[in-house]
């Protein structure tokens, strides 16, 4: 596959021996959240959230029901402000920035009930990923002067070859809001690649899907990873899933963080077994 | 044919559009030349082709954009009266009529334009019922501005009086705009050729900025603004481009029409012109520019019909009533079913139907 390859980070060997705990992560994490906090009026979703993810590392985000986990998804994109602390980015403070100067800077996403642009084609749903990354104005695209027409090759070459991951390329002229529910959720992580982001945030992109699909998944995520050489957070409650392909897993009830660490770390922890996981039935 | 058959289907609407228009004014145009055309509807052709381009641009906000705009003939009224105005003015310096049109169709889209950019700073923070409520009044706000204008001419140039008419004017100076009275003894330079030019203009310039990597970001604000934004796509750019575009469109509409009547006041273009152009875009159906060209032609020509002309008063309550009609089909599942199955073959509309 002809993938245009991102440049191998050196920091982080691949795969990746970090994890979520600070204290392994390299010395310059993709993702560092500090002190992270918000409040909806006198309700406190989220606290002191700390949490750093490596270059290259594939990170869960787990819990119960109301945890806050979309909300720490939501602090990270900017769709809410945080109240209180930092989130860095690359070393770069986010502070400022709004959802689409997020997206600028690295961060993509997928949402926990699907959002596509439904009336619009599967290929017209990629480019709109590729939309910062294609260079060409509006008059050009008025007029259809030679950069519309080279732009628009790019973009569909590019959007191919993203669709490709998924074997969605036969798909790529159908309505997106006509497409099954499975193929729905793998087109919005395309879309969210087609920015090219540093970091992919997927909220529950196996939610709907049977279990071979799911095991489809894990293995397509583990390959853009290894791909595009990115850091994946997602929040899964599919156990397989997140035992399965994360390299360190946070875990979040009443939002704060109860534990941190590699999957066997998580499982054997106490108080996520109290307040999430469940004890295995005896007999 | 067969070409045809394997093109895009997107693409093979626009086409057919284009083709279908051409047709019209191919059929048309001699007919009218050889005077073969009723008097009614040979007076009919120019405001046709300007409510048609009215339709189209409001079918960019409308359907592309996904806002709703009740102030459109707000545009359509600062085109004509900027356009009717230069033309006025330029008379002595372009001789040539088809000239001027051109010239005073530019400075009317330049016009709405402007004050499209304007109002768009303070209508787009707001989306849906309050977007459409200012559009409302912004349509209201025009009217009375445009009631109150004086604008003469003489040869030092313009000169305009707010509220009061009285505008100096000196040796072989003459009034233009007079306030609520509008622009009288307008030289009737439109012609079905420049109406049929500008459709096709316009056509043009929704049908590129559609398929364009900008018209897509105006359509994924419609599906979802959120998305959108996740995907790095600058809202308030995107949605202003649009609504530019569309007002400047109507504005060239507005030169084309105002040029083509004996008089223009500020009235013509209030409220129920505002809606009158909704009803065409609702009727020809959101997003397809076919339709609005079909719904603004007939529902256009419909009342001047000698069959029609005693029903004309109640030409208001007839598109109300056929505007609940189509909403009430448009958003009946058992229709849409129907209408599913009838255009694009059963096994289509049965992959529509399971979602």
């Amino acid at each position: 596959m002809a993938m245009s390859k991102r440049e191998p980070t050196k920091l982080v060997p691949v795969p990746s021996t970090n994890i979520i705990p600070e204290r392994d992560v390299d010395k310059s994490p993709i993702l560092e959240c500090r002190h992270l906090g918000i409040d909806f009026g006198g309700l406190t979703a989220v606290n002191e959230f700390n949490m750093a993810i490596g270059r290259t590392e594939i990170a869960g985000l787990i819990g119960p029901n109301g945890a806050g986990k979309t909300t720490v998804f939501n602090l990270l994109t900017k769709v809410y402000q945080p109240t209180r602390g930092t989130i860095l980015l690359d070393g770069v403070d986010t502070h400022s920035m709004s959802t689409v100067q997020v997206n600028k800077a690295g961060i993509a996403r997928t949402f926990q009930n699907i959002r596509l642009f439904s009336n619009l084609s599967v290929e017209d749903n990629v480019k709109l990923g590729l939309h910062n990354h294609i260079d060409y104005g509006l008059w050009q695209g008025l007029f259809r002067l030679p950069g519309y027409w080279k732009g628009e090759k790019v973009a569909h070459d590019r959007a191919m070859e993203l669709l490709s991951i998924f074997d969605m390329e036969d798909l790529a002229d159908a309505k997106a809001g006509s497409l099954p529910y499975g193929a729905q959720r793998r087109l919005e992580i395309v879309r969210a690649l087609a920015t090219n982001p540093s970091l992919l945030l997927l909220d529950e992109p196996a939610a709907g899907m049977n279990p071979s699909e799911t095991a489809e998944l894990m293995e397509n995520i583990v390959k853009i990873r290894d791909t595009f050489q990115i850091a994946v957070l997602l929040i899964e409650h599919d156990m397989s899933l997140v035992m399965g392909i994360c390299e360190g897993i946070c875990v979040l009830n009443f939002g704060q963080i109860i534990a941190k660490g590699t999957p066997d770390e998580i499982q054997a922890n106490p108080a996520v077994i109290e307040a999430y996981l469940g004890k295995q039935k005896e007999g | 044919m067969k070409k045809l058959r394997n093109m895009n289907p997107a693409v093979r609407t626009n086409f057919l559009t284009y083709a279908a228009v051409l047709l019209a004014f191919a059929i048309l145009q001699p007919m009218s030349m050889a005077g073969k055309l009723s008097p009614t509807l040979q007076g009919q052709l120019v405001p046709v082709c300007a409510y048609v381009v009215m339709a189209l641009s409001l079918n960019l906000t409308v359907g592309v954009l996904g806002e709703l705009s009740l102030g459109h003939a707000g545009f359509m009224s600062v085109g004509a009266f900027s356009g009717a105005v230069a033309a006025s003015a330029l008379q002595n310096a372009i001789p040539s009529a088809w000239l001027r049109l051109t010239v005073a169709m530019l400075i009317g889209a330049l016009f709405a334009g402007m004050v499209g950019t304007l109002i768009s700073v303070p209508v787009l923070r707001l989306n849906g019922d309050y977007l459409a409520i200012v559009t409302l009044a912004f349509g209201q706000i025009i009217k009375s501005i445009v009631e109150n204008l004086y604008v003469g001419v003489d040869g030092k140039g313009l000169h305009m009086s707010f509220l009061q008419p009285t505008v100096k004017l000196g040796e072989g100076g003459r009034m233009i705009l007079n306030g609520p009275m509008g622009i009288p003894n307008i030289s009737k330079i439109s012609t079905f050729l420049a109406g049929f030019v500008l459709i096709m203009v316009t056509l043009a310039v929704i049908f590129n900025l559609v398929n364009s990597r900008s018209g897509r970001a105006i359509m994924a604000l419609r599906d979802n603004r959120i998305a959108a934004e996740s995907v790095g796509i600058n809202v308030t750019k995107y949605k202003m481009m649009a609504f530019v575009i569309s007002a400047a469109l109507a504005g060239a509409a507005g030169a084309l029409f105002a040029l083509g009547q004996n008089t223009i006041v500020a009235s013509k273009f209030d409220f129920n012109t505002s809606i009158l152009i909704l009803v065409y875009v609702v009727l020809g159906g959101q997003g397809k520019m076919w339709g609005s060209i079909l719904a603004a032609s007939f529902l256009t020509i419909l009342p001047e019909t000698a069959m029609m002309r005693d029903l004309r008063d109640y030409r208001m309550l007839a598109y109300a009533i056929v505007l609940i009609l189509v909403m009430l089909a448009t958003n009946s599942p058992v229709l849409k079913n129907f209408f599913g199955k009838l255009l694009r073959g059963k096994d289509e509309a049965k992959k529509g139907g399971v979602k």
